[in-house]
């Protein structure tokens, strides 16, 4: 069992209340580096001196937070209004378990008796405004245990079965443990900046800052991205495929990947001998669309982990792309020179 | 006794309609104790008899309550990117909203199958994927597989068409005495009928006890029909989950009920009227508040099934009000459970030789 | 086998109206059969005696076709009818029926409106070349079956009604296999299934079997735009696991399964989203059976051309045979 995983990804932080995360991200990594920091958003800086033999100023980034809910009115029966905080499909909703709150308070979304609703009911998405939270609580209890503006999260035990793992938030807790390993390994040619950023499921609006503080010369972002290797008719893009490698970003809705990062990651693969694919260029986007413009133009590009069910309380992601991912990212930092992003 | 404990095993325990095999064992398990002979039909439902105190040949009572739970069985095995999938349909009435990125167990029967069942999670095609004529819509079941990270070789290997797929969850205690889970529905009534026998292990009774646990209630009663039939009871009690009160809910003309306050008790046609009076009177004994669970042409319980084994059987219906029925979340007030047991109790203590000739005389006055 | 799937599948006989069949079929059975009977539903029961040591059997193959009825005569001499179980209007346009007596009739449906909107059956006609009401050889209540011979082709039978005369070929032809059984063995020739297994309910509650066995067609989900179904036409028999009506026995499937393992018969597990079949009847008769379905792929059910392929028939009958032939420990 991969206990770092198990870990981050049951911690519980919905964009805008990462402290459990933060908190134990700060005690894994506390002792493997030089300095660390938090700043007024929440992000968490880490410090890891190099070598000395590179003056570069490397920054690398995972998002802490994660899709969830907000506790928004607590109704007369009892139960909690909520508002989806991150892109969470309403389809997502009904029949899930969530805990609420810093005391992870126990609720279940619920949904009516089949036998008491309609079939035209039954054909329409269940929007979140007509779900409640119910957690066993009269009005009097609840309010009395819940607070409005509660953060709401999915409730998803993590779980190994051979190469694949389930759970939720890898997207991006999956990035966070990356970004531990490399800060656990052994110092890099140059200071490595690690941060590991708030809200970036409301609009990477962490990361943005962070870049600013940091002013990198070059920054990689680590992310989790939707593997859609999956049943369906057309003759389409998977974006990327389980098992086949962690995935180099081209192009997004937000960002053109610096290319001659690409190339470096690319070809240290080679090298080095690791699978890694090229993630379908189109929408989404990263913490890259941040970084790379905050601080005037800098070189950035991301890698990202295959998962499947980003946005849901159980994604799915590949054991071996995981530790590909830390081997590929590992491998890319110790080549990466001035001269990799050198314009000429 | 603890009831929570009790409801989470049976509970947790993966045993939909038609394959009840292991729900079987652990009832049979919790039942022997406090009753004197058990055994399983040739259906799979579990007859477990106390015997009376009173002279023989005894009348019999049957308490019938079905173990089956709604689930998902295996329809196809596809093949994508070398990826294996499983297509699904369903075992009872499932409201397929609940069904996406929730965790199951698939109980593999195939030659290479694995000791324990496969975890998987059900998903479907992202819904910006779906024709625009379906945006607002709700994933169909057409629409959905299940995913266990296996290639499709593997997949192949260890997973049969018609094994069956079970909800991965487990019960979730709530505030207070509330709690959340699968299959609350009908596992609580199987407590329920377990805190009866146990109460009954303190008390005399006249007549011989014949607690079952039926199967395939939830496709069609089949259990209700067919123990019914070869128990020859004199008097029947179904339990069975009733509708309460809810977020989102309302059951148009018909009351529900607010957990934790009551028991509610069946009239209408399923229901024999002498034997509800006789659960009332039992409730007033016990100082337990009780509600009137209102049903016109079909009770949709083992009760429908009884009520005309061979030449009928006087039929009453004991409820335990749960919320969000058939899903994976049906939540319930466990204190709900021990009321109906010790109600039960109470009733069948009450039973004596001239019980039968009663009912026969209350049929011709009505008296409600 | 092929002039006994003639026969059958060419016959009249929509539920209610199975005498026909029966006085086919009891020939053929008389003499593997220890006992034969008639009930009032007009089921033909033939029972084969076991040795003792056996539980009791009910095989049930159904000789009730689905069709149609005559419910008016205009005064121009056209039928005006309604459906005898399962059919649907898009299967009728140009199709013909027989009636009991031997008369043809053509179906129409009255001038479309639009290509896109079918008539419901209230608007077919059944025309006979009568030309008044007094000189129609038809008369209302007159019960009519789909008329087509049958086509052999390479290792397919093509035909109506083959739902389930084909699985009375199998009850036929096992009973002709079968040499000796643990079990006493009550095959039934079922009466009005497609109504809704009407004939199998009053016989199982009569016989009360300990296992109950449906020998029926089954949908495949191998053509063009068809509904998720793992089973297709030609990879050999179905053993049933669950159909809309009823889930098997989950023993009696693991029996079903090991028997065609150890015969190497070919067989394929079956998950039917629409329809079911006498089983269901049998399973919950008295204390309750173990009920199965040994069920043979079928395409393009309900129409006038059903499809099956031979060797998933003979699959079928040596199933059934093995399956008998041996202990049944459910």
């Amino acid at each position: 069992m991969n206990e770092l995983l198990q870990q981050l990804t049951e911690a519980v932080g919905v964009s805008g209340a990462e402290h459990e995360v933060r908190a134990l991200i700060r005690d894994l990594i506390a002792d493997h580096v030089d300095e660390w920091h938090v700043d007024t958003m929440g992000n968490l800086f880490a410090l890891k001196k190099g070598t000395g033999e590179s003056d570069l100023r490397v920054m690398v980034d995972a998002h802490m937070d994660e899709i969830g809910m907000l506790v928004t009115q607590i109704d007369r029966d009892g139960s909690l209004n909520f508002l989806n905080i991150g892109g969470i499909n309403d389809r997502t909703l009904p029949g899930k378990v969530v805990q609420i709150g810093a005391k992870k308070i126990r609720g279940v979304i619920g949904l009516k008796a089949i036998h008491l609703s309609r079939t035209s009911e039954r054909r329409s998405v269940p929007r979140a405004d007509s779900l409640r939270i119910d957690i066993g609580a009269s009005k009097k209890e609840s309010v009395r245990k819940v607070n409005v503006g509660d953060r709401v999260a999915f409730v998803s035990e993590y779980r190994e079965m051979g190469d694949i793992a389930m759970g939720k938030a890898f997207d991006d807790r999956a990035g966070c443990a990356v970004l531990v390993e490399l800060l656990r390994g052994e110092p890099f040619p140059f200071d490595l900046h690690a941060v590991f950023s708030v809200q970036e499921e409301v609009g990477l609006r962490g990361a943005e800052v962070a870049a600013y503080a940091v002013k990198p010369d070059v920054a990689l972002v680590l992310e989790c991205t939707p593997a859609l290797d999956i049943p369906y008719d057309e003759d389409v893009s998977t974006n990327l495929s389980l098992g086949q490698g962690p995935g180099v970003y081209v192009m997004d809705a937000y960002t053109f990947h610096d290319p001659r990062l690409v190339a470096h990651i690319l070809k240290t693969g080679e090298k080095e001998g690791l699978p890694v694919q090229i993630r379908q260029p189109g929408g989404g986007g990263t913490n890259a669309g941040a970084i790379q413009r905050a601080t005037g133009p800098t070189p950035t590009v991301t890698i990202g982990l295959p998962g499947r069910y980003a946005h849901t309380p159980n994604m799915m992601i590949s054991l071996q792309d995981y530790a590909n991912m830390v081997k590929l990212a590992d491998a890319s930092l110790r080549g990466l020179t001035r001269d990799v992003i050198q314009t000429d | 006794m603890d009831l929570f404990k009790i409801l989470k095993q049976l509970s947790e325990t993966p045993s939909p309609s038609g394959f009840e095999g292991t729900i079987s064992q652990t009832i049979q398990d919790l039942w022997a104790p406090y009753t004197d002979e058990i055994i399983t039909d040739r259906l799979g439902s579990v007859i477990a008899v106390k015997k009376g105190n009173g002279p023989e040949p005894r009348p019999r009572i049957l308490l019938a309550a079905h173990m089956d739970e709604i689930g998902l069985m295996v329809n196809q095995i596809v093949e994508k990117h070398g990826n294996g999938f499983l297509r699904i349909t369903n075992l009872g009435g499932i409201d397929v909203r609940q069904l996406y990125a929730q965790r199951v167990l698939v109980h593999a029967t195939g030659p290479q199958a694995p000791d324990s069942p496969l975890p998987g999670i059900i998903s479907a095609v992202p819904s910006s994927w779906l024709p625009d004529s379906r945006q607002s819509n709700a994933y169909e079941m057409n629409d959905f597989f299940v995913d266990t990270g296996l290639s499709y070789e593997n997949l192949q290997q260890q997973v049969t068409i018609g094994d069956y797929v079970t909800f991965d969850q487990e019960l979730q205690s709530l505030m207070g005495s509330v709690a959340a889970g699968k299959s609350i529905d009908n596992r609580a009534s199987v407590t329920a009928v377990t805190a009866t026998l146990h109460e009954l292990q303190n008390r005399l009774h006249h007549w011989d006890v014949v607690a079952v646990a039926t199967v395939q209630e939830e496709t069609r009663l089949l259990g209700a029909y067919t123990t019914a039939f070869s128990q020859k009871p004199d008097a029947a009690l179904a339990i069975d989950v009733t509708f309460a009160n809810a977020p989102g809910t309302s059951g148009g003309p018909l009351p529900l009920f607010d957990l934790g306050t009551c028991v509610p008790l069946g009239l209408g046609v399923n229901v024999h009227p002498g034997i509800l009076n006789a659960l009332q009177e039992a409730a007033k004994e016990l100082e337990l508040k009780t509600e009137l669970d209102l049903h016109g042409r079909a009770s949709g319980t083992d009760a429908y099934g009884i009520q005309v084994a061979r030449a009928g059987v006087p039929t009453g219906l004991v409820g335990l009000p749960i919320r969000y029925m058939h899903t994976v979340v049906e939540t319930i007030d466990t204190r709900d459970i021990g009321r109906a047991g010790r109600l039960m109790a109470q009733f069948i203590t009450n039973l004596d030789e001239t019980f039968l000739d009663k009912l026969a005389d209350s049929m011709l006055a009505d008296t409600a | 086998m092929n002039d006994l799937v003639k026969k059958l599948v060419e016959a009249f006989g929509p539920s209610g109206f199975e005498d026909g069949m029966r006085d086919l079929i009891r020939p053929e059975i008389e003499p593997y059969a220890d006992e034969i009977s008639v009930d009032t539903m007009g089921n033909l029961i033939a029972l084969k005696k076991g040795d003792g040591s056996g539980l009791k059997v009910m095989i049930a193959a159904h000789m009730d076709e689905i069709g149609l009825m005559v419910t008016h005569v205009t005064e121009k001499g056209f039928l005006r009818f309604t459906n005898i179980g399962g059919v649907r209007p898009h299967t009728l346009m140009g199709n013909r029926v027989q009636f009991a007596d031997g008369t043809i009739g053509a179906i129409n449906s009255e001038r479309l409106e639009s290509i896109e909107n079918i008539h419901p059956l209230s608007k077919h006609y059944i025309d006979v070349g009568a030309t008044s009401k007094e000189n129609c050889p038809i008369e209302v209540g007159q019960a009519a079956g789909f008329h087509r011979p049958l086509v052999v082709q390479g290792d397919y039978y093509i035909a109506k009604s083959l739902d389930d005369r084909i699985g009375c070929v199998v009850a036929i032809e096992a009973m002709k296999k079968l040499k000796d059984t643990p079990h006493d063995v009550y095959f039934v020739f079922s009466t009005q299934e497609e109504v809704g297994t009407r004939g199998a309910q009053a016989a199982a509650n009569h016989i009360l079997p300990d296992v109950g066995i449906a020998l029926d067609v089954t949908s495949t989900g191998d053509t063009p735009g068809a509904r998720t179904m793992a089973v297709e036409l030609g990879q050999g028999t179905a053993i049933k696991v669950k159909d809309s009506g009823m889930i098997s026995h989950a023993g009696l499937v693991k029996i079903m399964r090991q028997r065609a393992e150890e015969a190497d018969i070919p067989y394929q597990l079956e998950v039917l989203l629409g329809g079911s079949t006498d089983a269901r009847s049998i399973q919950i008769a008295g204390p309750g059976a173990a009920a199965g379905c040994i069920s043979i792929p079928c395409r393009h059910l309900h129409t006038v051309s059903e499809m099956t392929n031979i060797n998933d028939v003979q699959g079928s009958i040596d199933l059934l045979v093995a399956i008998l032939s041996n202990p049944i420990d459910v």
